[in-house]
């Protein structure tokens, strides 16, 4: 199937321009495509030319100009165990926990798609939980000595001290 | 271990009690898991494969996980005895067959609780449980997770979660999948419809050995797509709120085969126990639909000589490897089915079975 040039989602649209013999197609997806005002709002989807038009007179200028404007992550290379990103989407499985971090920038839109979200929901090991837990005693302590309620504040003292000998 | 020991037992997920199990065959829960600063199973080589395996090995042999689990090595263990660990769902067919080098699972005596490792992740835990039973599924995977993060070091971003060597499996590392039987919806061709509008709402559906392969027997497993911006509590609830209107779809469809095609139905079931008494050679798949017809004869007490168990125990030694331990010798494809045939027309003749 073919994706979207713009944003890489499933591409419903497809323009094919045939200029001297030669023929240049292009692939959008309807988010794309209405951005770019080539369908109507209407229900019933219209082509407009004049939109359509500019479309295609920007992609050539923007080809002419080589790609600039959607930076290339095909030659990003972990450090740690040597996937390089092309290799990534080839295959489709990552070689390290590190690849998270270095190829985040694309990676973001891809988890959008395939999830729907990019941010975990749900369970965490045991130490991240204690961690986010102190932070969250923290705080509050800070915004109960600052609203001076020292009684709460006392409480709150006495918990942090508890969960600090827990997690040793 | 002799896993000829295992061969009388039927395993959690066929043991056919459990809450709805008149249409809920299982219950499966499984959590993808790696260690940090180690290279993914699919990127390690066999010096870092060898070093995670025992460190895994020794986690697991080590946490405290009730009723204390065995480890088999899979790599040297013969094909027959892997395939009958896939039948038995202990193992996915990718470890058994496709990936290489140090790689195992450990499971305990209930084959309730399993966990691979060096399977596309370091470890993926899997939970099982007759019937519907999410619930029970979670707090028992939960806490084998929390055992084992006790002894190593999980790789886990404040971002995005459990780190996975696949990103659709990213963030909580959590697949929930439940098997349906649902011969009638097949039946009415309900199914079809039922399953687009599925998709829509991110569920999966497959078949009984998972990914691509094809409903047999009428057996469908339900699972979650998404594992990242949901906790678990919430797929797991999306989850049974599909299953209870399937549970109550299915249900009404089998009152209505009762009500309207009762005598056909009665043929059909009796043809099915004729065939499986008679036969002398007869495939997996043929078995398979015809169990599936008796399965739904003694649901809607067309039968009542067969308790619901035998199906399950009937379904899982007809399956290839079953079937030649069982016999105790290789068998080709064609003297499969001509065994397969022999062992049925023994079993039901000792089991007196026969159409009302």
């Amino acid at each position: 199937m073919n994706r979207c040039q713009f944003c890489g989602a499933p591409s419903t649209i497809h323009l094919t321009d045939i200029q001297n013999n030669a023929v240049r197609q292009m692939h959008l997806c309807e988010r794309c495509g209405r951005e770019r005002e080539l369908l109507s709002e209407a229900e019933s989807p219209q082509l407009n030319l004049t939109a359509l038009l500019q479309v295609l007179l920007t992609e050539m200028k923007t080809a002419a100009t080589a790609n600039t404007t959607k930076p290339n992550y095909t030659a990003l290379t972990c450090a740690d165990c040597g996937l390089k990103y092309a290799k990534f989407r080839t295959a489709g499985r990552f070689g390290c926990p590190a690849d998270y971090d270095i190829f985040r920038e694309p990676l973001l839109p891809l988890l959008e798609r395939i999830h729907r979200s990019v941010d975990h929901a749900g369970k965490a090991p045991r130490s991240r939980r204690l961690k986010a837990e102190v932070a969250e005693l923290n705080d509050r302590l800070i915004a109960a000595i600052a609203a001076e309620d020292y009684t709460a504040a006392a409480t709150l003292r006495d918990e942090l001290r508890q969960k600090d000998t827990a997690s040793g | 271990m002799n896993l000829d020991g295992l061969l009388p037992n039927l395993g959690e997920w066929l043991r056919g009690t459990g809450p709805d199990s008149d249409v809920v065959v299982s219950t499966r829960i499984r959590l993808a898991r790696n260690l940090a600063n180690y290279p993914f199973a699919t990127r390690a080589n066999a010096l870092q494969k060898a070093d995670i395996e025992s460190r895994c090995r020794d986690a697991v042999a080590t946490a405290e996980i009730p009723g204390g689990l065995s480890y088999l090595s899979v790599n040297g263990l013969p094909p027959l005895d892997r395939q009958f660990l896939v039948e038995r769902q202990l193992i996915s067919r990718e470890l058994s067959t496709v990936l290489e080098g140090p790689r195992g699972v450990a499971f305990d005596d209930r084959e309730s609780t399993s966990i691979m490792i060096n399977e596309e992740d370091h470890l993926r835990l899997q939970v099982m449980r007759s019937g519907m039973a999410l619930d029970e599924a979670w707090e028992q995977i939960d806490k084998v997770d929390d055992a084992i993060e006790a002894k190593i070091n999980y790789a886990f971003h404040d971002q995005f979660g459990y780190l996975t060597a696949c990103p659709t499996n990213v963030g909580t590392g959590m697949r929930a999948s439940v098997m349906l039987h649902l011969p009638a919806l097949g039946l009415t061709k309900e199914i079809e419809k039922l399953f687009r509008s599925l998709q829509k709402i991110n569920l999966v559906v497959r078949g009984l050995h998972g990914e691509g392969s094809r409903a047999t027997g009428d057996l469908y497993q339900i699972s979650n797509q998404v594992t990242l911006g949901k906790s678990e509590a919430k797929v797991l609830q999306e989850i049974r709120e599909v299953i209870t209107m399937i549970l109550d779809y299915e249900r009404r469809a089998r009152a209505a085969l009762m009500k309207e095609k009762r005598q056909a139905e009665q043929d059909r079931v009796a043809r099915a126990i004729g065939t499986l008494g008679s036969a002398t050679m007869i495939t997996s798949d043929e078995t398979m639909e015809l169990l599936s017809t008796v399965r739904l004869g003694i649901q809607l007490r067309l039968l009542d000589d067969l308790p619901a168990t035998t199906i399950n125990q009937l379904f899982i030694h007809t399956q290839a490897a079953h079937l030649q331990k069982i016999m105790g010798v290789s068998l080709d494809g064609e003297e499969r089915n001509a065994a397969r045939a022999r062992y049925l027309r023994n079993r039901l003749r000792e089991l007196g079975a026969a159409p009302r």
